[in-house]
C-alpha cells in the first residue's frame, strides 16, 4: 500500500471534506432518501465515530496491513451509521451511498466483507461476530502480532445469542487483552435485567465499563483505559428502541 | 492396526513444526493427543472447551488473519451443531479450513444417535466449495490430511472412521481409483466401504472404482468407465444413503443410465451394540451389497 489515506480520499474527490461527524447524518440520508432518523438507526453511530475517528488505528491505505486494528461489525443490521462513517473516514466512495440495498451496490443491509471496502466481516445473522473475534485475536497472537487492537460491536439483544455466551466464557480465562466487545445497548432484549449485561461479562473475567453512548468523551475514555490481562467490555447506553 | 485418528495428532504435531500458518482448534475431544504439540507451539493449539460454535468462528477468525486453521471434533459436534458457523464464518466470509471430523455414521455404536453423523457429506453439499476427503484406510487418511492442509485456502472436510480396509491404495486427493474392470456394470465404492465391495463383486464382470476423495466428484474415471461398462451404476457410500445420487446424475446427464444409490439409512434404528452390526443393519455387508447389486444389474451380470 503506498497510498495514504489522504490520497485515497482524494482519489474519490471528496477530500476531508466528508471527515467530521457533522457530515454524517448527511451521509446517511444518501442512503434513507429521508432527512429523519430514529433512534435505533443511529444507535450505533457515536460509539462508531468515537471508534473511527480516535482509536482504531485503520484507514483504507492500510487494509492489508497485518498490523492493522481491526473492527467487526457483529450486529448487521441497520448498517447505515456503519456506511456512513466508513465514508467519510475514506473506505467507501460517497457516491456509492445511494444505490443503498440496490442490485448492483456492495452495500446490503447487511454488510458483506468482500463487498464493502473496510469491512472485516460479513454480519447479519446475529451471534456470529464475538466468536470470529475471538478467533482474531488468538490468530494474531501466535503470529507475534501484540500490538493490533480486535473490536467487534453487538447489540444488546444481540446478546441473547448463545454463541457469544460460547466466546465471553472462553475470552475471559483465556486472558485475550487485545479483545474489546462494544455491546451497544438500545435495551432491545425482550428479557433482561438491570445491569446484567456487564455483570456477565465481568463474572467471565472481563473488564467492563458502562458508559453514555452519546458522549463522546466518555465512549473515548472507556475506549482506551487499560485492561491488562482481560478482555475489555463497554457497554454503551443510548435511548431505548421502542422508547 | 491402527485407526485414522491415531494418525491424526501425529500428522499434523509434523505439520505445526513444520509450517507456522498450521493452527488447531478443538473443543476438548482430541486434546491428550496433541499435549506435546501443545507444549512446543501453545499458542498453535488452541482449545476452546466444549464450545462447537465457538469452535468453527474461532477458526474463521484464525483463517482471517491469514493462518490454516485445522478445526476437530466428533462428526456430529463439527458439521451438524454449527452448521450455520460453517456457512458463514467460512464460506460467506470466503475463508477456509481443514474440517477434521471423527465418529463417521457409527463408530461408536454404544453411543448411540447422539454421536452418529450420517448426514455430514449431504449437509456439505448444501454448500459451495467444499472438498471431501473420505480416506479408507490410515495411511490413506494421512496421505489425505496432508493433502488438506497444503490446499491454500481450500475449504476442506476430512472424514475420519474406525472402519477401514485391509490395505490402503495409492490416492491423489482429486481422482478414483480403477480397482476391477468389467462390462455389466460400475459399482463405486468410498472410503471403508471397498473391502465388503471387492468381496460383494467377487466373480462379477463389473467395473469397481474406488473413492477416497468425493467432492469435486471425479466424472471423467465415472464417465471412462461407463464408456467400457454399462451406465449402470451403483454408488456405496459411508453415509447417508444416495448423497452422490446427484451428482452421478450430472456426470452422465447425457447419457442414458441408471443409478442405485446404497448407503447408511435414514431412519433411526434406536440400537446400541457393534459396528459389524450397523453395517449389517443398514445393508452395507458384503452379502446384503451382493444381494443389492446382483438385484439392480440382473443375471448379465455374472461372469
Amino acid at each position: 500500500m503506498t497510498t495514504t489515506t489522504a490520497e485515497h480520499r482524494q482519489e474519490y474527490g471528496h477530500g476531508d471534506r466528508y471527515d467530521r461527524y457533522e457530515a454524517l447524518t448527511g451521509l446517511m440520508e444518501l442512503m434513507s432518501g429521508d432527512e429523519k432518523h430514529g433512534p435505533a438507526a443511529t444507535s450505533t453511530l457515536d460509539a462508531l465515530w468515537v471508534l473511527y475517528d480516535r482509536v482504531l488505528r485503520v484507514g483504507p491505505d492500510r487494509a492489508d496491513d497485518p498490523g492493522r486494528d481491526r473492527f467487526l461489525l457483529s450486529k448487521g443490521h441497520g448498517p447505515m451509521a456503519y456506511y456512513a462513517v466508513l465514508a467519510a473516514k475514506g473506505f467507501v466512495p460517497v457516491d456509492r451511498l445511494p444505490g443503498f440495498g440496490s442490485y448492483d451496490s456492495p452495500l446490503g443491509h447487511h454488510p458483506d466483507r468482500v463487498l464493502v471496502p473496510g469491512a472485516e466481516i460479513g454480519s447479519g445473522s446475529l451471534g456470529h461476530g464475538l466468536p470470529i473475534a475471538v478467533g482474531t485475536a488468538l490468530g494474531l497472537r501466535a503470529q507475534g502480532l501484540h500490538d493490533p487492537h480486535v473490536w467487534v460491536l453487538v447489540g444488546d439483544a444481540e446478546l441473547d445469542e448463545g454463541s457469544n455466551h460460547e466466546a465471553i466464557a472462553y475470552a475471559g480465562p483465556a486472558g485475550l487483552d487485545r479483545l474489546h466487545t462494544l455491546v451497544i445497548d438500545n435495551s432491545s432484549a425482550s428479557w433482561a435485567r438491570p445491569g446484567g449485561i456487564a455483570a456477565r461479562f465481568e463474572a467471565a473475567g472481563w473488564s467492563a465499563a458502562t458508559v453514555d453512548g452519546r458522549d463522546h468523551e466518555a465512549l473515548y475514555a472507556a475506549f482506551t483505559a487499560s485492561h491488562p490481562g482481560r478482555p475489555r467490555v463497554v457497554v454503551a447506553q443510548v435511548e431505548p428502541k421502542d422508547g | 492396526m491402527d485407526t485414522m485418528r491415531d494418525r491424526f495428532a501425529p500428522v499434523v504435531s509434523r505439520l505445526l513444526d513444520e509450517d507456522p500458518r498450521v493452527a488447531v482448534v478443538l473443543a476438548e475431544i482430541g486434546l491428550a493427543d496433541f499435549a506435546e504439540a501443545r507444549r512446543r507451539h501453545p499458542d498453535r493449539v488452541i482449545n476452546v472447551g466444549i464450545r462447537e460454535q465457538l469452535l468453527v468462528g474461532a477458526g474463521a477468525g484464525l483463517a482471517l488473519t491469514g493462518l490454516r486453521p485445522v478445526v476437530h471434533t466428533f462428526a456430529s459436534f463439527l458439521v451438524e451443531r454449527p452448521f450455520e458457523q460453517i456457512k458463514l464464518d467460512l464460506g460467506h466470509q470466503d475463508v477456509g479450513a481443514v474440517l477434521v471430523s471423527a465418529a463417521a455414521s457409527f463408530d461408536w455404536p454404544a453411543g448411540g444417535y447422539t454421536h452418529m453423523s450420517p448426514g455430514d457429506v449431504a449437509l456439505l453439499d448444501t454448500l459451495d466449495g467444499w472438498t471431501v476427503h473420505v480416506p479408507g484406510h490410515p495411511d490413506e487418511a494421512e496421505t489425505l490430511l496432508r493433502h488438506a492442509v497444503a490446499a491454500d485456502d481450500d475449504k476442506v472436510y476430512v472424514r475420519l472412521s474406525t472402519q477401514s480396509n485391509d490395505r490402503a491404495l495409492p490416492v491423489d486427493g482429486t481422482r478414483f481409483h480403477t480397482v476391477r474392470e468389467g462390462r455389466a456394470g460400475v459399482v463405486v465404492a468410498v472410503g471403508p466401504l471397498l473391502d465388503p465391495v471387492l468381496d460383494a463383486t467377487e466373480g462379477l464382470d463389473v467395473t469397481v472404482l474406488y473413492a477416497a476423495t468425493v467432492r469435486p466428484f471425479d466424472a471423467v474415471t465415472l464417465r471412462h468407465a461407463t464408456e467400457a461398462a454399462s451406465p449402470d451404476v451403483v454408488l456405496v457410500e459411508p453415509y447417508l444413503a444416495g448423497t452422490s445420487v446427484s451428482t452421478v446424475n450430472d456426470a452422465l446427464v447425457d447419457l442414458p443410465h441408471r443409478v442405485l444409490g446404497l448407503g447408511v439409512g435414514r431412519r433411526e434404528l434406536r440400537r446400541y451394540g457393534l459396528v459389524e452390526e450397523h453395517v449389517a443393519a443398514h445393508g452395507l455387508d458384503a452379502r446384503s451389497l451382493r444381494e443389492r447389486i446382483d438385484g439392480f444389474l440382473g443375471v448379465r451380470v455374472r461372469a
